[in-house]
């Protein structure tokens, strides 16, 4: 690789600085401001404020609701990323084999990318109404009282389902811009060698796909713990009571609804050191598995 | 993920405001939204209108809970609104911060405008007053709630609206449920089946004078064998078909009622303008049941709704235009108009007045039963609470209500655990006002 020299040694900090700046003062910054506060109990006018050490991480962890939020967290992730990775993986493998109307059938079936998060869980509200909404009249066809905002099981049902609605189209494009990417010579050459479809699929085309299912996979990870906030906000209405709620919802009730400062940012810090690990975990074990072209 | 520059950087998206040649400018933060927003839009104009020294224009900030955080982070900004509504529940934060709020009792007498708190009806008084009974927050919306009842299905049961509870379990909710309504719903566990029935039943609610005597060593006396009783009782009547419970949203409880399969909603009085619109049935209104078994003199219940808070740290001129702005709002012409557009409870004496006179309860009778259940016989606990980080205690309190109503609690355990989460939060609470 040709390495590209700058005349003058300054130059490229200088040009990095725009970048910088931003990272400081939308990360650094207030990461660093959430470490501080994390450790004190705060007027939230600003007033009073008293230094607590560790209380807070304490009072965070041992409260009654804590760990079974954090295990529901982690059940959601997990079904939100699965349901949504293979549901788009299904949609795409058809559309990449269908020949007429592929376009109309790729675009209708994208087009739900362009709903933001809080639309869908306004719409989740409509179609999931306890009086009028039209999957709770299909759900009392099959015998399930659907009680959205009622019941814990149901109302984590309707968050699932509308966060993996809305995230479906962009695995999809990619999984579908990968598919296309796999050469026909490969294709065919598996063919000829294994007419099972099925098996012909997992051998051959899924780990090809590993790169981008990889990459899909730490996406939708972020997405279900972190993007899914809105549709969480709109389908409890803003009053929580006793429906799931994940780990980063949970830091906006206290925080900006109940204005205990401290204790919030200490659930915000905990959910900092628990993405890094994440990170570095995906990155060291996940990645030695995928082989990039 | 830190909150702190996210609130301030979301101030600045509404600090620019217009401003015109001479008039004083002041600006009043508030969550009414619907109908009500309307009226306050018009309560306005007619004050803009009715001088030529100021202008007030009032912002739709959300829910409660909105514009509350949204008053907080200007405030940290320095770009705090003159007003700010607050509710109940959020008495204890700005009323807790010394220095946030220029008490209003102070803003109008230091303003040249006569003020005596006896002028304002006995329910209001001290809500949101300071341990002498200075009065910090203007009531402004005040509301208590009390039982609308769909004249059709009781009298298609062939019963009346219950007195009490007792007669409730035995006589009215039977009945409704044979002629094929669900008896009853309710809009807010916390509010109505707890904090009033503390003062229905004239019990105490927290150390500290229900927590008026300051934040440090405040606990919540919540485990309490009535209000056991009356949840268990509640989930009893949920399990027989005699309760509907649609979750913890407003209007989730309420719609059914409106549409006409619940006979009986327990809701605000200031629900009635808007329940005055939207429903088709003949409806009254009577007073919040109790139970006999814990009282015979049942006692007034306290006023929800919201108070008008003076921001600290504006100039003087703009300290007077929010005097002579609450000095309007206060007026017994303004307040009848507010009373009879919405339903919220005139809070002076002359308003009452002048609603009574004006033929106001002869045309609805239902609007009065508010305020007249405000101005009941009062006790010892009835004037009303003060606790810290109480949106958080209610919201553990429609959790754990949540676990009793679906069996996944009982309710032994259910009240310890909100005993337990609200005595910590209180204890957190006392510690960001300084205090250990």
């Amino acid at each position: 690789m040709k390495r590209v020299q700058f005349s003058r040694p300054l130059f490229p900090y200088l040009l990095l600085i725009p970048q910088l700046s931003i990272i400081l003062v939308f990360f650094y910054w207030p990461a660093a401001e959430a470490i501080r506060s994390s450790f004190y109990l705060e007027d939230p006018f600003g007033f009073g404020s008293t230094f607590v050490g560790l209380d807070n991480y304490r009072d965070v962890v041992t409260g009654s609701e804590y760990a079974k939020i954090a295990r529901f967290t982690l059940l959601f992730t997990a079904l939100v990323a699965f349901f949504s990775l293979s549901i788009a993986l299904l949609l795409a493998v058809k559309a990449d084999t269908v020949l007429k109307g592929a376009k109309s059938y790729r675009i209708l079936l994208m087009w739900v990318y362009a709903i933001a998060p809080p639309v869908a869980g306004l719409m989740g509200i409509l179609l999931f109404d306890q009086r009028l909404g039209p999957i709770t009249h299909l759900a009392a066809l099959f015998g399930w009282d659907l009680k959205l905002g009622v019941d814990y099981f149901d109302t984590a049902a309707a968050m699932v389902i509308c966060s993996v609605w809305i995230q479906i189209p962009i695995n999809f494009i990619f999984f579908l811009a990968g598919l296309q990417s796999v050469p026909r010579s490969v294709r065919e050459a598996a063919l000829i060698d294994n007419p099972n479809g099925l098996s012909r699929f997992f051998s051959v085309t899924f780990p090809l796909l590993a790169p981008t299912a990889f990459f899909l996979l730490i996406i939708n990870i972020t997405y279900a713990l972190f993007d899914t906030f809105g549709i969480i906000d709109l389908l409890q209405k803003g009053e929580p009571g006793n429906n799931p709620m994940t780990l980063v919802y949970k830091v906006f009730i206290d925080g900006f609804r109940g204005n205990d400062l401290g204790g919030s940012s200490a659930q915000s810090v905990i959910l900092m050191i628990l993405v890094a690990g994440l990170t570095v975990f995906q990155f060291r074990y996940m990645e030695r598995r995928v082989h990039y072209n | 993920m830190n909150l702190k520059p996210v609130l301030t950087a979301s101030v600045f998206a509404f600090t620019g405001t217009a401003v015109f040649a001479e008039k004083t400018e002041i600006e009043f933060w508030h969550a009414m939204g619907g109908r009500l927003g309307e009226v306050v839009n018009e309560i306005a104009n007619d004050f803009n209108n009715s001088q030529d020294n100021y202008a007030l224009t009032p912002v739709f900030k959300g829910t409660y809970e909105e514009t509350l955080t949204a008053g907080i982070a200007a405030f940290r900004a320095g770009e705090q609104p003159n007003i700010l509504q607050v509710f109940d529940a959020g008495a204890a934060t700005i009323i807790g911060a010394k220095g946030a709020v220029v008490p209003a009792q102070d803003l109008l007498v230091d303003n040249g405008v006569a003020f005596d708190s006896n002028d304002y009806i006995s329910g209001v008084r001290n809500f949101y007053a300071d341990t002498e009974g200075k009065m910090v927050g203007m009531p402004f919306n005040s509301s208590t709630p009390i039982l609308y009842f769909n004249e059709d299905a009781l009298n298609k049961a062939g019963v009346s609206a219950p007195k009490t509870w007792e007669e409730f379990a035995a006589v009215t909710a039977p009945a409704l449920k044979a002629a094929g309504y669900t008896p009853l719903s309710q809009s807010h566990l916390p509010w109505i089946f707890t904090e009033n029935f503390f003062s229905r039943h004239n019990l105490q609610f927290a150390t500290n004078a229900n927590g008026y005597e300051g934040a440090a060593g405040t606990e919540i006396l919540i485990n309490n064998d009535a209000i056991k009783a009356h949840f268990s009782a509640v989930k009893d009547w949920v399990d027989a078909g005699l309760f509907g419970y649609y979750g913890t949203g407003w209007t989730d409880n309420q719609k059914p009622f409106e549409g006409g399969e619940v006979a009986m909603w327990l809701g605000s009085s200031g629900s009635f303008g808007g329940l005055s619109k939207t429903v088709e049935f003949p409806f009254s209104a009577t007073y919040l049941p109790y139970w006999e078994s814990v009282t015979t003199e049942p006692t007034n219940t306290f006023i929800g709704g919201a108070a008008l808070f003076a921001m600290e740290g504006q100039p003087a001129e703009e300290d007077k235009a929010t005097a002579e702005f609450f000095k309007f709002l206060t007026s017994a012409e303004t307040q009848y108009y507010w009373h009879k557009e919405t339903g919220y409870v005139p809070i002076t004496n002359a308003a009452y007045e002048l609603a009574k006179s004006d033929g106001h309860y002869d045309r609805a009778p239902a609007a009065e039963t508010g305020i007249l259940q405000l101005t009941q016989p009062s006790g010892e606990w009835t004037k009303g609470y003060r606790m810290g980080f109480y949106v958080q205690i209610r919201d553990v309190m429609n959790r754990e209500y949540g676990k009793i109503l679906s069996g996944e609690k009982s309710v032994d355990d259910a009240f310890a655990t909100i005993e337990a989460d609200a005595n910590k939060l209180l204890a957190r609470f006392a510690k960001t006002q300084g205090g250990s």
